[in-house]
């Protein structure tokens, strides 16, 4: 295993990932054969480093090092673990459908409890029938790695018309320490659906692992979709996630992440509005401590007309934490009365934080309307004294001020519940820092 | 009973001394009135009392119920009974002012040893104030001070002063901004407050605020010291001859 982190050990270690998968990886020969494709682009690029422009503040190799070997299937104690951690984090009243260690759990899960309009299938069994599950619309090596590597996932469908009153989660579960899992799902939203989709990621006991996922999404014209992700793995994990997302016309779509775990996680979302008159809503929260490093890289790609986005980002780093926040706003020549707006603010409670806010506009029409702002900055002291003259202490001071500070992109989640749930993540990663 | 007794303080702030040596005693049940030009310090009385960061004591101290005060963080003040009434009181957007209240009232609560208030009887306690501040109900939802008129502030630091019962209340340059309306409302509301066991330090620049909170004591403050003391008919001399005599003697 010390052999992966040396120079010129790299490339071999590399391919034992590989081989030794092999046989838990689902797909016909010809399948194998696209995912041994994507690993040979993973293992010649291999990890991201800063030299690569999109990676510049993620320095894997530096970050990471090695690629775990993939996690073994879970056996019956593991999936024991995870069914504690299921009842911990489920959402109430949402439809779960549970992958431990990138294995999909059927007895976890509320397959029989799905509306009749939401077809699902295993990517495991989607994988076995074909590789259609394997582009995705952009690949770097991570995703190429992914690609290769993925185990299962879920694959929803969801029929035009649908009104899912219930929302869905997708709980990912890490039981096996030192390990890595890759998982892959897709959700496909039909016309006219109104659905909220949940992702979790949350550890069983398990350290030091990392996670590795792709979702591919498309959102039909028409709709009125929530998309949340609550990450929360273990504080030694690490967590890369690849989002790509093409949304119809005259649809709203609701994205926000939670980062309140991980020693090294990146979400790179890629959103496409590909049909006119849509709203795009994109927000999320990194919560930081000790040296954790979070990044959050988003593409907007506005490639037809009159579209809106809004992005609302905030970042708390004490101690250590570092987080980066890339967000690139693209607008085709086609794309007229684009109007995309993205404000980033990094709250640094610590002199020792580091806030990496890059925000891009690419504009390529000419009659739109675009703007963007990064702020990285200290509590205010006079907002402190003010409450500590009236009685509250310095930490319960400053909590009041971050939520505050955090509210203002969680209020951007539209559901009551959602939101009340994520603010309850918020308040007990405050109340750790006691 | 001596609530609060400044000895000989000298304040500096960066590398200025500011208070060059002041002397006040306030009694349980007296109001006072610190009366002074713009400059003077009073705000920087007022400050260092109520334990702001920034402020350097090189000399002189402060007892409240004869305990040493500079010791005590600002929570600890607030919490013995403390409380300063800003003369720009900050807005803190995404804090409701309701939850604000709550936070505040049970941190002190907590740090004299007292159960946290019931939620039903606090609400009740808030709304009685509120209406005799004349303060609306949907003014408690919104951020706190954020969008509030000059007026509504202060009526903020007073609804405040209610809730918290301080044995001591600094109102820094509460008529500041006020029209007369508002200016009564308020006043009413400390007069409210007024009891044996409370002391109230009324710092204003104008004799106008006299007339409605009626001082037992006036102190004229002039280059960082209390220049003079006297009756409420203090209050009336200055009125009439303005402060130039005093900056003289300072
Ligand atoms: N933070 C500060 N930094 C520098 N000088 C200050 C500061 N605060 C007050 N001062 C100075 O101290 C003096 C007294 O100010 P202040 O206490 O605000 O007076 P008053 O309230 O009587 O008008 C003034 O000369 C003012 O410029
Ligand atoms: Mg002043």
């Amino acid at each position: 295993m010390n052999v992966a982190v040396a120079k010129t050990g790299k490339g071999r270690a590399v391919s034992d990932l590989f081989t030794s998968a092999e046989g838990r990886l689902p797909g016909s020969p010809s399948v194998i054969a696209a995912r041994r494709e994507a690993f040979e682009t993973y293992e010649r690029l291999g990890l991201p480093h800063r030299r690569i422009e999109e990676w510049k503040y993620t320095d894997l190799r530096a970050l990471v090092g090695e690629v775990l070997p993939l996690a073994a299937a879970p056996d019956a104690a593991a999936l024991k673990r995870a069914a504690e951690a299921v009842k911990a984090h489920a959402i109430d009243g949402a439809r779960k459908l549970v992958l431990v260690d990138g294995v999909f759990a059927a007895d976890l899960s509320d397959v029989k409890a799905l509306s009749s309009e939401v077809s699902f299938k295993t990517s495991r069994e989607s994988l076995e029938k074909d590789a259609g599950l394997l582009t995705t619309a952009s690949t770097d090596a991570v995703i190429s790695l992914n690609a290769a590597m993925a185990t299962d996932g879920v694959v929803l469908s969801i029929a035009d018309g649908a009104q899912l009153s219930a929302p869905i989660q997708i709980i990912h579960i890490a039981t096996a320490a030192s390990a890595s899992s890759f998982t892959r799902s897709r959700v496909a939203v039909g016309k006219g659906v109104h659905a909220t989709i949940i992702e979790s990621f949350v550890a069983a006991g398990a350290k030091a692992y990392q996670i590795n996922d792709a979702v591919l999404m498309t959102v039909g014209d028409d709709a009125d979709v929530a998309h949340i992700r609550l990450m929360d793995d273990a504080p030694d994990a690490v967590n890369i996630t690849s989002q790509f997302v093409t949304v119809g016309a005259n649809t709203k779509l609701n994205v926000f992440n939670m980062t309140t775990g991980a020693a090294v996680s990146r979400l790179q979302g890629f959103i496409t509005l590909a049909g006119e008159g849509s709203e795009l809503s994109a927000n999320g929260v990194n919560l930081l401590q000790k040296t954790e490093h979070g990044d959050t890289t988003l593409v907007v790609d506005h490639a037809v007309p009159n579209c809106v986005s809004r992005e609302v980002f905030r970042a708390v780093l004490d101690d250590r934490a570092h987080s980066v926040f890339q967000g690139r706003i693209i607008v085709r020549p086609d794309a007229q009365k684009t109007d995309g707006k993205m404000m980033i603010r990094a709250l640094l409670l610590s002199d020792e934080a580091e806030a990496d806010n890059k925000p891009e506009l690419e504009i390529f029409a000419d009659d739109v309307s675009c703007g963007h702002g990064a702020t990285a900055g200290a509590l205010d002291e006079s907002l402190l004294f003010y409450l500590k003259a009236r009685g509250l202490p310095e930490k319960q001071a400053q909590a009041l001020l971050i939520q505050a500070f955090v509210g203002e992109a969680i209020e951007q989640i539209a559901d009551d519940n959602l939101r009340e749930h994520v603010i309850g993540i918020a308040e007990r990663w405050l109340e750790r820092r006691q | 009973m001596a609530l609060l007794e400044v000895k000989d303080l000298k304040v500096r702030v960066e590398e200025r001394e500011i208070l060059h040596g002041l002397t006040l005693t306030v009694n349980e049940g007296e109001i006072h009135a610190i009366m002074g030009p713009n400059g003077s310090g009073k705000s920087t009385l007022s400050h260092v009392i109520a334990g702001k960061p920034g402020y350097e004591v090189t000399d002189g101290q402060i007892l409240f119920k004869g305990e040493d005060l500079l010791e005590m963080a600002p929570e600890e003040r607030a919490a013995k009974g403390v409380f300063l009434a800003f003369q720009y009181p900050v807005e803190i957007p995404g804090v409701t002012t309701m939850n604000f209240l709550r936070t505040a009232l049970n941190a002190q609560r907590k740090a004299r040893g007292e159960s946290e208030l019931m939620v039903p009887d606090f609400l009740k306690k808030v709304r009685e104030v509120s209406k005799s501040l004349n303060i609306p109900q949907d003014m408690l939802k919104r951020g706190v001070n954020v969008g509030f008129s000059g007026g509504e502030k202060k009526r903020n630091e007073v609804l405040q002063m209610a809730l918290f019962e301080p044995s001591l209340c600094i109102l820094d340059e509460m008529d500041s901004g006020l029209d007369i309306d508002a200016l009564r409302i308020a006043a009413d509301g400390v007069n409210a407050l007024h009891s044996p066991k409370r002391a109230m330090v009324v710092i204003t620049h104008y004799q106008r605020l006299l007339n409605y909170i009626v001082p037992d004591i006036v102190h004229v403050m002039s280059k960082g010291r209390v220049v003079k003391s006297g009756g409420k008919e203090l209050a009336q001399e200055l009125e009439e001859s303005g402060y130039a005599q005093f900056e003289d003697a300072a």
